[in-house]
């Protein structure tokens, strides 16, 4: 195990550090709150990238792990990475400086308040993803949401305070049921910390009663629902974006409706594996409702920012799809497609904000021919839409291909059915492309706009450049994740039922639907012995 | 030299807070008519200086616990921690006062005097250990509260207030009083552990004692401003001078929570069964009425007094557990909670300014960017009252729903899920003065008043505990739970 005492308290909370640093500048000092933002988040992004030089891919274990005691014996301050939550750190410290930069000019009001809230959402978005004690998690969690609460509502739109308001009250729904449900099973484990409740629950120490987990896994999973937000707890989501200044759509969409996945994906499937098996067949078909409807109403959208939104729905069913069928290869694709998510439709965000720099809208319609105008950005623009339609070799084809195929091993409809969220991609994207850019130069105003910029295009490139790099390279972070999602399966797989004599994979609608164990055990293990590196 | 018996010294010891207290009132009293009005702040001082001395004082009783008087008051570690809590309400009010009556006109000795008074018998109320003793204590505090509710004896509202308190107060404690002779008449005594032991011999608690305890939950739930004896509450605050609002909603609280403590749990710890009922029912009221009424109130004062009626549900639902775990989440909710509760209402008395003219939520528009430390620090106890992580109201909110969950019974879960739904639709109008606050215009018409030095360091005091026992509950909740050992239960 790596040791580097320190490394991960000192990622969490630099960004904090850094808000002191703000608090003494002069509020009008707008430059010099601009650049110490930067730099701070620059300097969070590359000690970030130590995680990565000292991660070691073979080791299952919590990395980096720092334990200190807290509140009395059973809440500990304890951190730690695995091959999962080490990319979404790092996705973190990325988007955080591309975050800064876009709001560079476009944020003119109470400039040190935003970069403060930009990076006390780092912090609290890091907290969650390195804690490994429920308290700890829990306090992060809530944390990222005051932040958020005001970028919306005050550097936000029209109905910014709305949108502010629904965000916070949804989000506060779920998460409260979760503290109930982590105080239960407090009670029921004598401690708060994850990987002994996760080794009780394993060893059967302590043994949850099916509806017991059920109403476990039901409170814990609607808190990230919410957050993901799966079908139909999505509502709040088109509102919070549209509303939303760019950085804050750049990091809600990027980053903070990953913490809803990633919550799915360190809690409600290993300490409840039982609930989450039985609740699968519901959660998948709701999983892919979400992206055949999310697809579309994107099409019929007429505010740029509000589709961009509703392919948030869509893409983020193929994450929730991905976990619950529950196979290595679409696991594995899930946590890739998280990561492709937080790029490219973080790059969309973003160049749907740099049009809004320009013509202070969203609408479609007072778009039109800007290709002529702009030619630059309208490029990246287009690059950007085929990295989020999943385009071969960009980015977005690898996570969405892996879980196709995850999925067809055991849910031949499922797949299906989600694959024609691909196609629709396709349509509400390159239909909203054509609309934006191509054609003749509608509204006469928009002949005189001005092309990307020297920063616009740094961040532009630096974003594009990610999408290839994640298209061609995919095995330098699923090689990382491998032992992670391998250890996830394990926890929950059961593999002792490996042995039973094979029983034929449910094939059509029936045997989909059916709560069944033993049915989705044996090819799932199979497909975790085949995995297992030779 | 005089020599006293070394159970007099204990004794004295023993109630050397309330002691202090009440000379240093006395001092006040005496000084205020040789001091001309252009001089009455000393007064303030001096009773600063007393609370202060009495807060200090608490060591005394800490160093030597035991039982005094006859047994009359029971200076344990219960009883050190609720004096901490309420003398230090009494601190804090002390110096949100100070700049408040001279803005008012009211500058007089009485109103430290009667602040004084009215914490000695909040402090006799959370050692006492007999009934009787109580409600002494009850009415000691009481009385001077109904005075300083009425202290702005030219508003019509606080006339008002005075008036509903002391009428409806002095009923209450009639019930009380009542109670206490009914409790009395079935067990033969008013010794809170010797009723326990009565009980414990019996084979079913006598219905005569059941009918006294219901009496007496009529006078304290009044008291702690529990559904269904709320009704005053919002009026009484609303009317009340500002500061003496502050005082009101905090100490008087966590004193009769304590006296509530330990004829519910310790005298009567043997029928926990029955009285859960009459207490949980109680809670779900409490917290739904405070919170859903809450919602529509346009003026400040009135929603942070329908927040702490919401607020005495929640601790309520730890009470309800009569556990030693509750007990210390009862304790450590009262300390955070009287920290958050003054720290906002000091806030109000700022912002209302002369008159108390700008009490409505509309009138803190844009305060955000006029006057952004005291709208952090505003916004900081409107958090802790919501329950969000990092400050001590949601550590209070932890507790009080471990120690209900801790005794893993279905009723109790019922319970703690309705607490849970609440605190979020509380969240609904604490956001709303924070809207104002920070994504709405300034409003034209206001000039902002620079904050006094007394109600900066009272701000700051409240501000600081509030994150420290949101960050750092350790030493605090250790101190609680010795203190909830403390209580013999049954």
């Amino acid at each position: 195990m790596p040791t580097q005492p320190l490394l991960l308290t000192v990622i969490t909370f630099l960004p904090l550090l850094s808000v002191l640093a703000l608090l003494l500048l002069r509020s009008d000092d707008h430059a010099w709150i601009r650049r110490i933002a930067l730099a701070a988040s620059l300097a969070e992004f590359v000690i970030s990238l130590f995680l990565l030089r000292g991660f070691d891919a073979a080791d299952p274990h919590y990395q980096f792990e720092e334990v200190h005691d807290w509140i009395g014996q059973a809440i500990h301050y304890r951190l730690g990475v695995d091959g999962i939550s080490l990319f979404l750190v790092l996705l973190t410290t990325f988007l955080t400086p591309i975050a800064i930069l876009c709001s560079w000019q476009s944020i003119r009001e109470n400039v040190k308040g935003f970069f403060l809230s930009i990076l006390v959402i780092e912090t609290a978005m890091i907290g969650v993803f390195v804690s490994l004690d429920l308290f700890l998690f829990f306090v992060f969690w809530e944390l990222t949401l005051i932040p958020m609460y005001f970028m919306i509502g005050m550097w936000g739109h029209e109905r910014r305070i709305y949108a502010a308001v629904k965000f916070i009250l949804y989000t506060m729904l779920g998460s409260i049921l979760m503290l109930v449900a982590i105080l239960w099973l407090y009670n029921l484990t004598g401690t708060f910390d994850l990987q002994e409740i996760e080794a009780k629950l394993q060893a059967g120490i302590i043994a949850l009663p099916p509806h017991t987990e059920l109403l476990l896994f039901g409170a814990f999973f609607l808190a990230f629902a919410i957050k993901v937000p799966l079908f139909p707890l999505h509502t709040w989501l088109p509102d919070a974006h549209t509303e939303a200044p760019t950085a804050g759509s750049v990091i809600l969409a990027g980053v903070m409706l990953k913490l809803g996945t990633y919550g799915i994906l360190r809690f409600c499937l290993p300490l409840f594996p039982g609930a989450a098996h039985r609740m699968a067949p519901l959660i998948g078909v709701l999983a892919i409702i979400g992206i055949v409807y999310g697809a579309l109403v994107a099409t019929v959208q007429h505010d740029l920012k509000r589709l961009v939104a509703y392919t948030s729905v869509s893409h983020l069913g193929f994450v929730v799809l991905g976990l619950f069928a529950f196979s290595t290869i679409s696991i594995q694709g899930a946590v890739y497609q998280m990561l492709n998510h937080g790029i490219s439709t973080g790059a969309l965000f973003l160049a749907v904000g740099m049009l809004y720099d320009r013509r202070h809208t969203h609408e479609i319609s007072e778009f039109g021919g800007l290709a002529n105008p702009m030619p630059v950005l309208m490029a990246f623009f287009l690059f950007i839409s085929l990295s989020s339609l999943a385009l071969p070799p960009l980015n977005g084809f690898i996570g969405e291909f892996l879980i196709l195929i995850g999925t067809f091993e055991h849910h031949h409809q499922w797949a299906s059915w989600a694959a024609s969220g691909a196609v629709l991609s396709a349509i509400y994207l390159l239909w909203a492309y054509q609309r934006v850019a191509l054609g003749e130069v509608t509204v006469e105003k928009n002949r005189t706009l001005p092309d990307a910029n020297g920063r616009e295009r740094l961040i532009l490139v630096t974003m594009s450049a990610m999408i290839i790099f994640m298209g061609i390279a995919s095995p330098l972070f699923t090689r990382r994740m491998q032992v992670s999602t391998d250890t996830l399966l394990h926890l929950m797989g059961r593999p002792q039922n490996a042995s039973r004599p094979p029983v034929l994979p449910p094939v059509g609608k029936s045997a989909a639907f059916l709560p069944q164990l033993p049915t989705q055990d044996r090819p799932l293990a199979a497909v975790a012995e085949r995995q297992v590196r030779p | 030299m005089i020599s006293f018996p070394a159970e007099q010294i204990s004794n004295f010891h023993r109630l050397l807070p309330e002691i202090v207290l009440c000379f240093f009132g006395i001092i006040v009293m005496f000084a205020d008519p040789f001091l001309a009005a252009a001089h009455k702040r000393i007064l303030a001082w001096v009773a600063l200086v007393g609370a202060v001395a009495a807060l200090v004082s608490i060591r005394v009783v800490a160093n030597d616990p035991g039982p005094a008087y006859n047994n009359l008051i029971s200076a344990d570690q219960f009883s050190v921690f609720l004096h901490v809590t309420v003398i230090t309400a009494a601190v804090l009010a002390i110096l949100g006062s100070l700049n408040y009556l001279d803005t008012e006109h009211l500058q007089r000795g009485e109103f430290y005097a009667l602040v004084l008074f009215a914490t000695a018998g909040m402090g006799i109320l959370s050692g006492a250990n007999e009934l009787v003793t109580a409600f002494v204590g009850l009415e000691m505090s009481s009385i001077s509260t109904y005075i300083l509710a009425g202290f702005r004896r030219h508003s019509v509202k606080s006339n008002e207030a005075s008036l509903k308190y002391f009428v409806l107060g002095s009923f209450a404690t009639a019930f009380f009083l009542y109670g206490v002779a009914m409790v009395y008449g079935a067990t033969g005594t008013t010794k809170v552990d010797a009723i326990q032991a009565y009980l414990a011999a019996q084979s079913s608690t006598p219905s005569l004692a059941m009918l006294g305890l219901g009496l007496i939950f009529v006078g304290l739930g009044f008291k702690v401003v529990a559904a269904p004896f709320q009704i005053y509450g919002p009026d009484v605050y609303e009317g009340a001078p500002t500061p003496v609002t502050a005082l009101l909603a905090s100490a008087p609280k966590a004193a009769t929570f304590a006296i509530m403590l330990r004829i519910f749990i310790v005298a009567f710890g043997g029928s926990a069964n029955i009285w859960f009922w009459a207490i949980s029912i109680s809670a779900v009221l409490t917290m739904l009425i405070g919170n859903l009424a809450a919602i529509v109130q346009t003026n400040v004062k009135r929603m942070l007094a329908y927040s702490s009626i919401a607020h005495a549900g929640y601790i309520l639902v730890a009470f309800a557990a009569s556990t030693v775990v509750g007990v210390a989440a009862v304790l450590f909710y009262l300390g955070a909670y009287v920290l958050m509760k003054v720290g906002a209402f000091l806030v109000v008395t700022h912002l209302g300014q002369q008159g108390e003219k700008r009490l409505e939520i509309r009138d803190y528009a844009g305060l955000g960017f006029r006057q952004p430390v005291l709208a952090a620090c505003f916004s900081l106890f409107l958090f802790s009252l919501l329950g969000l992580p990092a400050t001590g109201g949601f550590l209070g909110k932890f507790f009080a729903f471990q120690a209900a969950l801790d005794l893993r019974d279905p009723r109790f879960v019922w319970l703690v899920v309705i607490a849970a739904i609440n605190s979020v639709i509380g969240a609904y109008y604490y956001l709303r003065v924070i809207i104002v606050m920070y994504f709405s215009e300034p409003s034209k018409d206001y000039t902002p008043t620079s904050v006094a030095p007394a109600l900066g360091l009272a701000l700051a005091i409240a501000a600081i505990g509030t994150v420290y026992l949101g960050i750092m509950p350790g030493r605090v909740l250790a101190l609680a739970k010795s203190a909830a050992d403390s209580l013999s239960l049954h």
